[in-house]
């Protein structure tokens, strides 16, 4: 290896730009989890009975499990009763009901992170709806998506407004005993976004939200339903962002879509938590449960990923195929440097006939990153004529990161068709030297090369995100050297 | 425009170029050759910047200014410009996108202002005629899939685009059939100019047919042993190097060496 390690280093260790706190008083709740905890949260929001009880379920499942270990990743016990489980910016105990109403230093907040709220949702066309810690502050646009009958707003308030679609849908793809951390979050989570889209109805612009963590020791469990009504179709992103911070923090989140009956789901996250610091100080512990039901014929699901933060990446966004003729994807870009680990991948179960799925997994290693991708596809013997095409890459730079592929296959029906293709490669001295001998910069040639090892991902990005998920990558990995 | 005194080269522990000297003005067209593994190449690499070559001593001044301080962007920026033996593929990047970005980085550094995606278009397709390219070259990652000679046409368009002072041309030649090195000899001609020179490094006597350089070196050994106009390079091509690398030795005319 020709080119210095003291570039390599000096390009790796590339700081975090979003590392600060805000100086809001927040309601919190005292560390330490047990059933008074979750009737307290349960109370706080106002909920109807069944979801207490649904939360109490949940927890005293949660306490029988063990803590899951299969995964390729090296996690530092967790305490969980350090953490509190619920905190809330405090204000005024309505919540606002227009950016005015918003706490100035709020905003001041979105606007370091380069969402310029109110600018960016007109600019864009992107109703915002902005989760400060565990209380949702902020939503854009309520207006116009209420006139198409859409529904979206933060979960607690669909739990107020909405209880009949909550008790039929939550839990109904990822079970409060799912895994570890679904049941966790089914205990204690606070809030989240719910989005709802009747019949027949093409959402009038991209949903997003941006999840932020503030409150030091703070845990941040949200809850997501989308539920697409017959004929309907949503594109909705979520973007994730922490302040810098010496101790780990749990964020385990669930997010569960129903796709009824010709609906058409696109989910597409630009996460972004902080990733610990050069020496693997710090950082989100970043367990997710993602899954979605394509529930009815002709139904499709589309899972688009970039993740570039976090110190641990434990999530599998995944398809049930149940419907006849339906459809998943996942395309993913998993970007680990220093000590960050990715265990992620996705499952596609196929149930329904002629159904179809495609992952696409892109991962990029540097520094002592260790990036894995962990991936299930599934056909089961009703599933007559399913198909799949997994392709799976990954990129390293540098030779103290590792990159590794766990595919899982089980077909159960001869008509399926399965592909998978694998490919590791590195960024080589002579591309970059080819770069910059053309005059382009080490940092542009880097962030070229591995965009375009990325272009198969970043294309089904929505535009205005995919030109973010570019920059975000340029910014977390400027000039590491193959 | 380029003065190179008394250069050593090491790779590793080992000496490849053991004391080269060369002027190079404006406007002259200087061809290097010799047999494999005399430097020839590492001279080229070593000229824009590439990583691993250790320089033991002497310099290389290039418009007045030491190159050597330079980073290979910079010696770009700077008008420096290598066409590669063997250009690599970047699978996903846009050809037009990567000649873009260069070109405007050169372009800023000089204070020039950007060229837009439609200024650019314009540019490239009128190039592109010259190399004889077709348009869907443009939507190609950069050499993905290119075959021998499209790679070497690539480099060569690059060069017309990017408008170096000082090109260099590592084994151009190399890899390509006739009709393929007339074009590329006829874009490089195309490129000839009194403000700019060219230092060609090849094995083959052959590429010389078509483009007419003002001076031949022999690089034998980590060393320019001998320098001439362009009969020497068809002297060579008739004695082959034997009787230059080992003058006690020759007997007689050995052609077949050259291609060995």
């Amino acid at each position: 290896m020709s080119t210095t390690p003291h570039d390599l280093e000096e390009l790796v260790t590339q700081k975090y730009r979003h590392g600060f706190v805000t100086d809001i008083e927040s309601d919190t709740l005292a560390p330490g989890l047990d059933e008074n905890v979750i009737r307290h949260i349960s109370r706080i929001k106002k909920e109807p009975d069944f979801l207490l009880q649904w939360r109490l379920n949940a927890y005293r499942h949660w306490l029988t499990m063990p803590t899951p270990n299969w995964a390729h990743l090296k996690i530092a016990p967790i305490d969980y009763q350090a953490i509190s489980y619920y905190s809330a910016p405090k204000a005024r105990t309505d919540a606002p009901k227009s950016l005015d109403e918003v706490d100035p230093k709020l905003l001041e907040t979105y606007d370091k992170l380069g969402i310029p709220l109110h600018e960016r949702a007109r600019l864009a066309g992107v109703a915002v709806d902005a989760v400060f810690d565990s209380v949702s502050v902020a939503t854009t646009f309520k207006d116009r998506l209420a006139k198409a009958g859409v529904v979206f707003c933060s979960f607690s308030d669909a739990v107020q407004h909405h209880p009949e679609l909550i008790e039929r849908y939550l839990g109904s793809v990822v079970p409060h005993g799912d895994n570890y951390f679904a049941a966790l979050n089914s205990a204690v989570f606070t809030d989240g976004s719910f989005v709802y889209i009747p019949k027949g109805v093409r959402c009038p612009m991209e949903l997003s939200t941006y999840f932020r963590i503030n409150a030091a020791n703070t845990g941040q469990f949200e809850r997501t339903l989308i539920i697409a009504d017959e004929g309907s179709t949503v594109s909705y992103l979520e973007g994730c962002t922490a302040p810098m911070r010496d101790e780990n923090q749990l964020h385990a989140a669930v997010v569960e879509l129903v796709a009824l009956k010709d609906a058409n789901i696109k989910y597409s996250t630009v996460q972004n938590w902080y990733p610990g610091d050069e020496n693997g100080l710090g950082g989100i512990y970043n367990f997710v449960t993602k899954r979605g039901d394509c529930r009815g014929a002709n139904s499709k699901i589309s899972w688009t990923q970039v993740e570039t933060g976090s110190a641990i990446t434990w999530k599998y966004p995944s398809c049930i195929l149940t419907g006849d003729n339906s459809v998943g994807e996942f395309y993913s870009v998993a970007l680990t440097n220093h000590y960050q680990q990715a265990d992620t991948g996705t499952k596609m179960i196929h149930i329904g006939r002629n159904t179809k799925s495609t992952i696409v997994s892109k991962g990029i290693s540097a520094g002592h990153g260790q990036n894995c991708y962990r991936g299930l596809v599934k056909i089961l013997p009703g599933a007559e004529g399913a198909r799949n095409y997994t392709q799976c890459d990954s990129l390293l730079m540098g030779d103290r990161c590792g990159a590794h592929t766990f595919p899982y296959i089980e077909v159960k029906n001869s008509t399926a068709s399965v592909e998978h293709e694998a490919s590791t490669s590195k960024i080589s001295d002579d591309q970059l030297f080819y770069c910059r001998s053309r005059g382009i910069s080490q940092e542009d040639a880097v962030s070229m090369i591995v965009n375009g090892f990325c272009k198969a991902v970043f294309k089904e990005l929505p535009m205005e995100f995919a030109v973010e998920a570019q920059n975000l990558l340029s910014v977390s990995l400027e000039g590491a050297v193959g | 425009m380029l003065s190179i005194k008394d250069l050593h080269v090491n790779v590793g522990d080992k000496e490849i170029l053991k004391g080269i000297s060369l002027e190079i003005h404006a406007g002259e067209v200087h061809a290097i050759m010799g047999p494999n593994g005399s430097g020839k190449s590492t001279l080229s690499q070593v000229l824009a910047g590439r990583d691993g070559y250790e320089v033991v001593s002497g310099s290389i001044t290039y418009k007045d200014q030491d190159i050597l301080a330079l980073s290979p962007e910079e010696r770009a920026r700077e008008g420096v410009f290598l066409a590669l033996q063997y250009p690599v593929e970047i699978p996903g990047v846009n050809n037009v996108y990567l000649l873009k970005a260069g070109l405007n980085a050169i372009r800023k550094h000089r204070g020039l202002s950007e060229l837009d995606a439609f200024e650019f278009l314009t540019l490239i397709k009128e190039k592109m005629k010259l190399m004889q390219m077709d348009e869907s070259f443009l939507n190609r990652g950069v050499n993905e899939g290119f075959s021998g000679g499209e790679k070497k046409r690539n480099e060569i368009l690059q060069m017309a685009i990017l408008e170096p002072s000082l090109a260099l041309l590592d084994e151009t030649d190399s890899g390509l059939d006739i009709d393929a090195l007339k074009i590329v000899a006829n874009g490089v001609n195309s490129l000839r100019s009194p403000e700019r020179a060219i230092l060609m490094v090849t094995h083959y006597q052959r590429l010389l047919d078509y483009i007419t350089p003002d001076y031949v070196h022999v690089l034998a050994g980590g060393k320019i042993i001998k320098s001439g106009d362009k009969s020497l390079a068809l002297e060579l091509e008739k004695r082959g190097y034997d009787w230059l690398t080992h003058p006690q030795s020759q007997k007689g005319t050995t052609t077949g060496a050259i291609g060995a």
